[in-house]
């Protein structure tokens, strides 16, 4: 506990737990740092406590044990309204009887602050966001996009140190969000804002972060930046959870260093690093990614422990194919590989031999 | 090039495919569908137009209606016509003489007692003029009878007076804006019209009256109805439909028996006295007078309009989700400010839908003003009720009526102005 408080912690939850109903824990022991200025994401599958974290910062919930601090001071019992912490809606909750200048200023004239320089923050906040035309229209006057972008000005205009964001592009199309994600994180980082972002979608986890922290079933299952996240999962719901994932399952038969070697349940053998296994004997679910599978000769490892496939079907989808095979009585396996001009397509019904490299490959709970 | 540019640069109409012009086959195929929806709403439209523009439209013609003399007594009027009421003098016997004749006609057809009733509401004392000479007016002898200026006289003397003549004068016209007069307090005197003596004006002081009730009526149901509505439209779903059950009862209960059970709360010896007394706030010989007063009315008229505020108020905020009060703390707003700055000004359409309501039903309210409402405590329809069911005036009932649907129509207006009335928002 001392230990997470003192990495410089700006936004810190010590062993918090939640319930609503007074049966169910929806957030487990939940312990996290964010930094100043770092862009943590919480990624998880629906219901699994990711806007209540997001409401026991904000202070409209309250933990029901543990501590939150906010630059080390404990908030929970600080009312939300003198936190400062700025916060971005998943449906904007833009204020409908208001101009979108008038949204602007509300921030500021609670805070008392005068005309002109009410005035003049505004005007800046909307050109932040490329929206300066339109101070005098109604939110429901705008497109979704450029709600989004009012409602990012607003939760922005008081110059909070810490921004929440629940969602906040769920309601987007792809290309908008893509534009938006990408406007988002140039803010937060120009800015140097704390931001807090939750979504399920794992994209735009990965692409905006510099932390993401992945939920479920109310535990942070992993806590890492989104190369590590993707590359080096360390159980086996990250490693499905986090893009397309392959898994085969059987039990650890000898350990030799950083390397183990796997009997699979149908006898075959095939070499991996132990992440959540340490003795011989252990039920382990293998993980590997599509992209890391070898299957032309030439690159294939000599010596390694390699597996028989059968094409199952072939895929193409533009810049990769993508491949079904059936490996160890799963044919549910997938391997992807870039459309290059040398690169083989492999024809359903072919007898392929399949390998990687042991570190591309994870050994994790079972 | 198409056809339809070269009409339009030649300035000719666009046609259609089969050569007539677009706009008159576009309304062509219009016409149907508009037919189809006519038909769909013809039997309510029927239905509304005889039992509510036919009454109203009657209601507004009775209001100046006023034939009854013009064809009790066709020669008088003829003859009176001539007659300079200002000079002093009774009318000429040739007068006298058409009105003997006209009051025999009328007896024989029992028609005498009509107009005696008609003319009494203006000049009290006149029915009976008309009564006891029409008694005898069937056995006049037209040709030895005269001089009829002093026969009549000599039956009775109203006839020798001259106020008489000039009311029969006055209301001769076929139509009339006497009732209107009437219903303001005014009355046709020597100098045209003028205020009734101060004794004598009722209607401006019972509409005033019934205009700041209402008021009063539909300020209590909003600060009553508003928390409520409130707690409907937050509390969870099951909780909220209990409470639903109970803003929802007094519609399930006979209107005659919640205003009673306010008469057994409210009277002298009744239970809030009772109560007053025994827990020793009021003295036993001090008890309050709560019933049979405008307080009795105005508490009975908000517990019986709640509903109807709460129920537009409910339908608004449901509306309302709750992270806009979230929003505004989260940027910095304290529980009220968030409350008046952001949620109130959004349930200003169901205030106002509620307003509007509960103020035109209170304006035209009658029986529980009726039965608690005492002498202090009635409004302006209880004396419409009064003209059409017992005094039979119907045309000042008529004009009272008139009266107060334009006040109506005039708020309304004046809330369009000043709300807008498509901020009405009913559900
Ligand atoms: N106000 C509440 N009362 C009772 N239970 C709640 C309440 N809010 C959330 N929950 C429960 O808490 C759990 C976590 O909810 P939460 O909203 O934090 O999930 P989430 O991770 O944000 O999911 P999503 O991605 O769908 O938004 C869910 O099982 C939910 O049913
Ligand atoms: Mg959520």
């Amino acid at each position: 506990m001392a230990e997470t408080a003192s990495n410089d912690g700006f936004v810190v939850f010590d062993r918090v737990q939640k319930s609503y109903d007074g049966v169910n824990l929806v957030v487990k022991d939940l312990n996290l740092s964010v930094g100043r200025g770092e862009f943590l994401t919480m990624l998880g599958p629906s219901g699994s406590g990711k806007t209540t974290c997001l409401m026991m910062l904000a202070g409209f919930e309250t933990a029901t044990h543990g501590d939150i601090l906010l630059g080390g001071n404990p908030i929970n019992n600080i009312p939300p309204h003198k936190r400062g912490i700025g916060m971005v809606f998943q449906n904007y909750a833009l204020f409908p009887h208001m101009t979108v200048a008038e949204n602007l200023a509300f921030p500021l004239e609670v805070r008392k602050m005068g005309k002109s320089v009410r005035e003049e923050k505004v005007k800046r906040a909307l050109d932040m966001v490329q929206m300066g035309e339109f101070g005098g229209r109604r939110p429901a006057q705008l497109s979704g996009g450029q709600q989004q972008r009012i409602a990012l000005a607003r939760a922005l205009v008081f110059e909070p140190e810490l921004v929440l964001m629940d969602e906040p592009l769920g309601a987007l199309d792809k290309q908008l969000r893509e534009h938006m994600q990408f406007e988002i994180t140039r803010l937060a980082h120009e800015l140097g804002i704390t931001t807090v972002y939750v979504t399920h979608d794992q994209t735009e986890a990965l692409t905006m972060s510099d932390n993401v922290a992945v939920f479920d079933d109310g535990r942070i299952q992993q806590l890492a930046p989104p190369a590590d996240l993707y590359e080096k999962p360390e159980n086996s719901f990250v490693a499905q959870f986090i893009g397309e994932n392959n898994t085969l399952e059987g039990v650890v038969t000898e350990m030799k260093g950083d390397i183990c070697t796997v009997q699979l349940d149908d006898g075959e053998i095939l070499d991996a690093t132990p992440v959540n296994v340490s003795k011989v004997g252990e039920r382990t679910k293998v993980s590997i990614r599509p992209e890391r599978v070898e299957f032309s000769k030439d690159r294939l490892q000599e010596g390694a422990h390699l597996l028989k496939a059968e094409v199952k079907e072939f895929i193409y989808m533009g810049d990769v194919f993508r491949t079904r095979l059936k490996v160890a009585g799963n044919d549910e396996f997938v391997i992807k590989s870039r459309n290059a001009p040398d690169q083989v397509r492999l024809e359903p019904g072919n007898q392929i031999e399949i390998g990687w490299l042991p570190e591309d490959c994870r050994a994790l709970d079972a | 090039m198409s056809d339809a540019t070269t009409d339009a640069a030649t300035g000719g109409p666009v046609l259609a495919a089969d050569g007539t012009p677009l706009k008159r086959s576009l309304a062509r195929a219009l016409r149907r569908q508009k037919w189809r929806a006519l038909m769909l709403i013809a039997p309510l439209l029927t239905f509304i137009l005889l039992t509510f523009i036919l009454p109203v439209a009657d209601m507004l013609f009775r209001s100046v209606e006023n034939s009854i003399v013009e064809e009790t007594l066709p020669r008088t009027v003829v003859a009176l016509a001539d007659w300079d009421a200002d000079s002093g003098e009774l009318p000429s016997e040739a007068v006298f003489a058409a009105m003997a004749a006209d009051l025999k006609e009328a007896a024989t057809a029992k028609t005498h007692t009509k107009v005696g009733g008609r003319l009494n509401y203006e000049s009290p004392g006149i029915s009976s003029l008309f009564r006891k000479t029409g008694r005898k007016a069937k056995k006049f002898d037209l040709e030895a009878g005269g001089p009829w200026k002093e026969a009549l006289i000599d039956i009775n003397d109203g006839w020798g007076e001259h106020e008489n003549w000039r009311t029969i004068l006055t209301y001769s016209s076929t139509y009339t804006a006497g009732y209107y007069l009437n219903a303001i307090d005014m009355q046709v005197g020597t100098n045209g019209a003028e205020m009734r003596p101060e004794d004598e004006r009722i209607y401006m002081k019972l509409l005033k009256r019934t205009l700041w009730m209402s008021c009063l009526i539909t300020f209590a149901c909003i600060a009553l109805g508003y928390p409520v509505a409130w707690l409907l439209a937050n509390l969870p779903m099951r909780t909220a439909n209990v409470l639903m059950i109970l803003v929802l009862l007094p519609f399930w209960t006979s209107l005659l028996v919640r205003t009673s059970a306010w008469k057994i709360l409210l009277q002298q010896q009744g239970v809030i006295n009772d109560v007053l007394v025994w827990i020793g706030l009021v003295a036993d010989e001090n008890r309050l007078v709560m019933i049979n007063n405008q307080f009795g009315t105005i508490v009975a008229m908000t517990h019986i309009l709640l509903p109807f505020m709460i129920l537009p108020m409910y339908s608004v905020m449901q509306t309302i989700p709750p992270t806009y009060l979230r929003a505004a703390k989260s940027l910095g707003a304290t529980n009220w400010t968030a409350f008046w700055r952001v949620y109130f000004p959004q349930t200003i359409p169901g205030i106002g839908a509620g307003s509007i309501l509960v103020f035109i039903l209170a304006i035209g309210y009658y029986i529980t003003p009726a039965l608690v409402g005492g002498t202090k405590g009635t409004f302006i329809s209880n004396e419409i009720a009064r003209h059409i069911s017992s005094s039979l005036n119907w045309g000042l009932g008529a004009a009272l009526g008139a009266i107060l649907l334009v006040v109506v129509l005039g708020l309304y207006w004046a809330y369009d102005k000043i709300v807008g009335i498509d901020n009405v928002k009913l559900g």
